[in-house]
């Protein structure tokens, strides 16, 4: 098996609105950053990879056009996931561990600012029995925080201290979009109060992977990618136990998660209640920080957030403030689908 | 912004799908008010029913009849209703167990406030006055505090007379378009029927429109450079199928057009000229649609008359 590490990191600062920019120019930046960090340029890269959806901005093949960004001709290798960034990462990921590529630039964008999030994300939802009621994605995040305070897992002063926790680590986040002293609000779905949910803002993300020497050579200290899984849960909301998620359980026990303690876990939890979740399935003690960056609570850039906690635990590695990190991304409702990969610096390895 | 344009943009879709013979039973079974469940493999009840068991993946046809009253098994307080949900006023999105059913079903609960919800609560469906067919035929739960429904259900053949085979599932999706700094300053030279390109900073090539990024660099282009208004076409073909809604009469030819000072050809209808003269290197200028508030782009392009552009020139272009 070959070594792959992620070995450079960017994203945009995340913002309510960017009318000024197209998608674009809102990825460019991103993407210039990363590559210069390693100083690689596009056509010295294996393979690309990118995460983004049309429906956010209501644009039919936005992510050929963000292509430009890239630097697509003469013809590259690339591939594009509907998904977030982070199953972009996991493409790319196999592509390198086939031996089909040694380098691969992994990004992902979300413009979110042009329609309504919480009406867009009803268009994922199964066409027959649920998408025809609207439910948003407040009211479904809802419904399992309240599955999760009857079962006694959690309450709502407890949820806000998830949330002023994960914003409180995020003043020292300069991409982050909501810090500090964020008030609780008023319930929007209750139980969730508006200091449960995300921002919805715009934002992008890129990450490079390099194999082996490669990685060693563009990195001082690659975060190697010591596994990697993701697993899916049934469709139908009321065939789960929405207390539970078994599937995460699964992804984190075949990327090795519980074969050694980590120190850092970044969990791509956009509702508080959802962290009360992972944190129990991934069983994270008090002495792992999670969250350092203040997670999707901060910046929540639809398809970027899932990859964004892939960079920022691999950040942390490449700072030398992280041994052994756990990187988490979701999609779909109630954490329907779950993706974790532990990272490793070099000594940890050894 | 002020110099970025902003204009609201539908998108609206209305999907037909196909039903399955389960999905169809169920759907059906709601029109005529009886509520079916598939029995999986280890004899739970699933309500609403699938084809494949979400364990095992085996195929499900064994169709049953549950009651249609319920208990609460979670529950979100919805104060402001959003377009498309169940109801216009308050309500809570409750997961409901369906008495006979193994799993829950989620809809709206109509209830005076949050305070009269609560998990284990007792409800029952409230069917919508017209029914076709769709998970909105149950238009709501609503209280109940009768008697429960039997907890064995019944088996059912889930045949019915005229049974639902698909559905329409409309959608709507509103948004705020903005093309952002490059394509605002393209649409707005536009209205001054001029044509504005950028130039990459590293190839020195001008893109038209410009969409702010040199795809063969993948860097920012910024420097504006008005182009044409005469061209060259590169190539082009004739169409010979009418297309819905447009009054053009056909055959007629649509074109790439190299814009004098361009090193990107746009597209166009060729007109002013028979359709079988229509050549490669034939000379154009655009023509401007009169009407006012029509489209800001030219309506078409016709022979200025020059001779041919000689092949090397445009070469490139094609």
């Amino acid at each position: 098996m070959r070594d792959v590490a992620i070995v450079a990191f960017a994203q945009s600062a995340h913002r309510r609105r960017t009318d000024e920019l197209s998608e674009v120019d809102l990825l460019m930046p991103v993407l210039h950053e990363v590559l210069g960090a390693t100083n690689l340029k596009a056509n010295e890269i294996g393979f690309t990879c990118s995460g983004s959806a049309d429906y956010l901005a209501g644009r039919a093949f936005s992510f050929t056009m963000a292509l430009d960004g890239v630097g697509a001709h003469p013809p590259i290798s690339e591939s594009h996931v509907e998904m977030d960034g982070a199953w972009a990462l996991y493409e790319a990921w196999v592509k390198i561990m086939t031996g089909e590529a040694d380098t691969a630039l992994v990004y992902a964008y979300g413009k979110s600012s042009p329609g309504q999030v919480r009406d867009v994300l009803t268009r994922q939802l199964d066409p027959y029995y649920v998408a025809p009621l609207w439910p948003d994605s407040v009211a479904l995040a809802a419904l399992q925080a309240q599955a999760l305070i009857d079962a006694g897992a959690t309450d709502e002063p407890a949820l806000a201290e998830v949330a002023a926790r994960n914003r409180f680590a995020a003043a020292d986040n300069p991409y982050a979009q909501l810090t500090g002293d964020v008030p609780a609000g008023g319930h929007l779905v209750r139980p969730l109060r508006t200091g449960d949910c995300p921002p919805i803002g715009d934002g992008a993300a890129a990450v490079i992977l390099a194999a082996g020497d490669t990685a060693r050579a563009l990195c001082e200290r690659p975060a190697w990618i010591r596994g990697i899984d993701h697993r899916i849960e049934a469709h139908g909301l009321g065939v789960r136990d929405l207390t539970d998620s078994p599937s995460t359980r699964l992804a984190a026990q075949h990327a090795g998660a519980f074969e050694r303690p980590v120190d850092t876990a970044e969990l791509h939890a956009p509702f508080t209640s959802q962290e009360v979740v992972l944190r129990g399935v991934l069983g994270l003690g008090d002495d792992v920080a999670v969250n350092p960056s203040g997670g999707a609570l901060a910046a929540n850039p639809i398809m970027a957030a899932g990859l964004i906690r892939l960079g920022e635990a691999a950040a942390r590695i490449h700072r030398g403030q992280s041994d052994r990190a756990l990187a988490h991304a979701t999609s779909g409702p109630c954490l329907q689908q779950n993706l974790v990969a532990v990272l490793e610096g070099e000594s940890a390895h050894a | 912004m002020t110099d970025v344009l902003s204009a609201p943009l539908v998108v609206e879709f209305p999907f037909t799908r196909s039903l399955g013979p389960v999905q169809s039973a169920f759907l059906t079974g709601l029109r005529e008010r009886t509520v079916l469940g598939v029995r999986t493999e280890d004899g739970t009840v699933l309500v609403p029913p699938v084809e494949y068991d979400p364990v095992t993946a085996g195929e499900l046809r064994e169709l049953v009849e549950v009651a249609p009253t319920g208990t609460v098994t979670t529950w979100a307080w919805n104060p402001s209703p959003r377009r498309g949900q169940p109801l216009d006023t308050p309500f809570a999105w409750v997961l409901v167990r369906l008495d006979g059913a193994g799993t829950a079903l989620l809809h709206a609960l109509d209830a005076p406030g949050p305070d009269a919800v609560h998990t284990g609560m007792r409800v029952r469906v409230r069917w919508a006055e017209t029914r076709t067919g769709a998970i909105t035929d149950i238009a709501c739960f609503e209280p109940y505090d009768g008697e429960p429904g039997p907890a064995e259900p019944t088996p059912h053949t889930g045949e019915f007379t005229d049974p639902v085979t698909r559905i329409v599932a409309p959608a709507r999706l509103d948004y705020v378009h903005t093309p952002g700094r490059a394509q605002s300053a393209y649409l707005k030279a536009l209205e001054g029927h001029r044509t504005v390109g950028e130039r990459c900073p590293a190839c020195r090539k001008v893109y038209v429109p410009p969409r702010g990024a040199c795809p063969t660099c993948g860097v920012a282009t910024a420097e504006q450079v008005e182009v044409g208004p005469r061209g060259t076409v590169t190539t082009f073909c004739i169409v010979n199928i009418k297309a819905k809604n447009l009054d053009i009469e056909v055959p007629y030819v649509y074109a790439h057009i190299a814009l004098d000072g361009a090193d990107l050809a746009l597209h166009g209808r060729i007109a002013g000229i028979p359709y079988d003269q229509v050549r490669m290197g034939l000379r154009v200028e655009p023509v401007w649609s009169g009407a006012a508030g029509g489209s800001p782009h030219p309506d078409h392009y016709r022979p200025t008359g020059e001779p041919d552009a000689d092949y090397d020139t445009y070469k490139e272009l094609v």
